[in-house]
């Protein structure tokens, strides 16, 4: 009698559990529209916000420039942001699409409106408050406005981190930043770029902020009236090159500070210019790897453990 | 071989005329034209709609047919209305700008190749592209700062307008460095043509240099063409500027049989060279202008498709030029529908695809030719 009463008394709260649980789900899923929405995002930065955000299950379609996290691969390549396809997008059946300003072509946006898709523009301004922008946007989106300001906060809190540990130290190295160095035109990285302002927030200088605006050609005279102490530039196109070597002897860079003291730093590149939630991250390894921070007394701030 | 070159059954009864000399050649010379003309219709329609059944997105066969049994006005059954969305406003643009774009670009190839005597020519050769592509990168690159005016006057617009506008203007340039005394050298005119192409190509690689990241992703992209901006608006301006050369230079064809006899022969048989000369040039600069300013450069087309037909149907214009039509738009859907279904969601350029087909036949064309000369 006594165990077939507790048997009893145990399947009737499980099955009421059961219940419970079955028409919270069901709530939750007819409830709201902008958790369930099928989502293309179009831009790198933008991905990664939505996977630190929570909303990667969302994700339907990504862009070639989606590299992080790994993830992304598993998820369906739509191309190059601005040479998308009209159709190769609605064939994933997607509710709403989320775009920077420079995703196009145009008329393929259009069409894509047309057929009911929402094209959702998201800011992407190369600076500290523009990415706060954009991850308010996404979060908003995804209507998970409190992980947003939460990881707007997480972001601030990290950059407030690096910015007490730089001021500590009194270096202050002068930087040229080399995008798609050996090609026979090597571009270099002046003001209003990613790559600027994470030399800034490492506590280093950029040599051409002054100079120019975006990415330039740079001439051998130009590199060596720059003077810069450290060259950077990207894992992969260090090792498409050959290594260290090799990039000195693009141009007059063997001449420069930075060549005669063979101080090349190779960084990831998809982290050093995503600008998205690890801005902080990529920042504070710059940092490090400069030697403005220290990794051991710097640890314990979480600053250098390079966790997404 | 030429059934073997094209595969059309309709040349059959070509290799029978010539095997039966008893019969009556001319009569079944003109049977032969008129088969092969409506093979080549055949061809193009089942293109057609190939490219508007088949895409990324899955819609029913029965479906794409009610909604195009709608559009005639049919009384059909209900078709899902993002089914008909996506043939309405994309696929049926598309095939129809891809039908527009191949024939005028193979059509104004037959008539320079015509007008040449040159198996070599196509419409670059008189400047159109390389004017086209410097107008178009000069848009791209400096649209932001030195053309802001012109890109906030033309909107989403200004890159095709100023893609046409550099096609005629340097085919202008060219023909007025040809001409003396209102008489046109066809030799200076290909002379000048390649002089202007190569201080065109200078233009556009000097801005190229100065362009940033993105802007060299834009032309890049342009540079390889796709019918990627088929709108209805589009296709509407491409068909209004490329329908006139479309139907007025087969009206042409006698004059182009009779210029490939030479020039002065041509003077001789009562043809106005002099006037003929300007107006085909015009005419092949405007299809040509107006099918690169709607999707970028699209290499081969011009050149391989009035070679197919001439290998084919032999080389009388007034088969060439409306065949060159039919079997250019034929080409270009082909290659657009593998553009667009090989790497879905994504999409290649078409003009890696219509290079990936028209090359290797070109090179066998040269073997060919060279065999034939050793």
């Amino acid at each position: 009698m006594q165990p077939r009463k507790r048997l009893l008394t145990t399947v009737t709260g499980a099955a009421i559990g059961l219940l419970w649980c079955a028409s919270a789900l069901l709530a939750e899923t007819g409830e709201t529209s902008a958790q369930t929405a099928r989502l293309i995002s179009v831009d790198g930065a933008i991905t990664e916000i939505l996977y630190a955000l929570g909303g990667e299950a969302q994700l339907v379609g990504v862009d070639t420039t989606s590299l992080y996290p790994d993830a992304t691969e598993d998820i369906a390549k739509v191309g190059y942001k601005r040479a998308l396809s009209a159709e190769g997008i609605l064939s994933l059946n997607p509710d709403r699409l989320l775009m920077t300003d420079d995703a196009g072509p145009p008329e393929v946006l259009e069409q894509i409106a047309r057929a009911g898709v929402d094209t959702h523009p998201i800011p992407d301004t190369p600076s500290v408050a523009g990415l706060h922008e954009t991850i308010a946007a996404v979060a908003e989106v995804l209507d998970r406005t409190e992980a947003g300001a939460a990881l707007s906060a997480q972001l601030d809190d990290e950059l407030a981190q690096l910015e007490a540990a730089t001021e500590r130290s009194s270096k202050r190295p002068r930087l040229l930043f080399l995008l798609h160095i050996g090609s026979g035109n090597d571009m270099a990285a002046g003001r209003d770029t990613a790559a600027d302002t994470v030399i800034r927030l490492a506590g280093g200088e950029n040599v051409l902020h002054d100079a120019f605006s975006g990415y330039k050609p740079l001439s051998a005279e130009a590199a060596l009236a720059a003077a810069p102490e450290v060259i950077l530039v990207t894992q992969r196109n260090l090792e498409q090159l050959g290594g260290l070597d090799a990039v000195l002897e693009r141009g007059a860079l063997q001449a420069t500070p930075a060549g005669q003291a063979r101080r090349v730093l190779a960084m990831d590149g998809p982290l050093l210019l995503a600008f998205g939630p690890r801005l902080a991250v990529a920042a504070a390894q710059l940092a490090s790897e400069l030697g403005i921070i220290d990794e051991e007394t710097d640890e314990r701030s979480g600053l250098t453990a390079g966790q997404p | 071989m030429n059934t073997r070159v094209l595969g059309l059954r309709a040349n059959r009864p070509a290799s029978h005329a010539a095997s039966h000399p008893g019969t009556h050649p001319v009569l079944q010379r003109r049977q032969l034209e008129r088969l092969s003309l409506a093979a080549l219709l055949a061809l193009m329609l089942s293109v057609a709609l190939l490219s508007i059944a088949i895409g990324p997105v899955a819609i029913p066969l029965a479906e794409v047919l009610r909604t195009l049994g709608a559009l005639a006005g049919l009384p059909v059954a209900e078709v899902a209305p993002q089914h008909e969305a996506v043939i309405l406003s994309i696929r049926l643009p598309r095939t129809l700008l891809g039908l527009l774009v191949g024939a005028g670009l193979a059509v104004a190839g037959a008539a320079m190749q015509g007008l040449f005597r040159n198996p070599l020519a196509d419409p670059g050769l008189i400047g159109v592209s390389a004017g086209a592509a410097l107008a178009a990168v000069s848009v791209i690159v400096l649209g932001g700062q030195g053309l802001a005016f012109l890109t906030q006057a033309l909107g989403p617009f200004s890159l095709p307008i100023a893609a046409f506008a550099g096609g005629l203007v340097t085919t202008l340039l060219v023909y007025r460095l040809a001409s003396r005394d209102g008489r046109t050298s066809v030799t200076t005119l290909l002379l000048a043509g390649i002089a202007i192409n190569a201080l065109a190509g200078a233009g556009t690689g000097l801005l190229t240099y100065l362009a940033d990241d993105q802007q060299l992703r834009t032309l890049t992209f342009w540079s390889m063409g796709s019918l990627g901006g088929a709108t209805w608006p589009a296709v509407g301006s491409a068909a209004l500027l490329i329908a006139v050369p479309l139907l007025a230079l087969p009206l042409l064809a006698r004059t182009l049989n009779a210029l490939l006899l030479g020039e002065a022969e041509a003077g001789h048989l009562g043809i106005a060279v002099q006037r003929m000369q300007p107006l085909i040039v015009a005419l092949a600069a405007l299809a040509v202008g107006a099918a690169v300013a709607v999707s970028g450069i699209i290499g081969f087309v011009g050149l391989v498709v009035p070679h197919l037909l001439r290998l084919a149907l032999g080389p009388d214009h007034r088969l060439l030029l409306p065949g060159a039509a039919l079997l250019g738009g034929s080409l270009l859907l082909l290659a657009d529908l593998l553009a667009r279904t090989l790497v879905t969601p994504a999409e290649l350029p078409i003009g890696i695809l219509t290079a990936l087909l028209g090359g290797p036949f070109f090179l066998a064309l040269l073997l060919r030719w060279q065999r034939r000369t050793a």
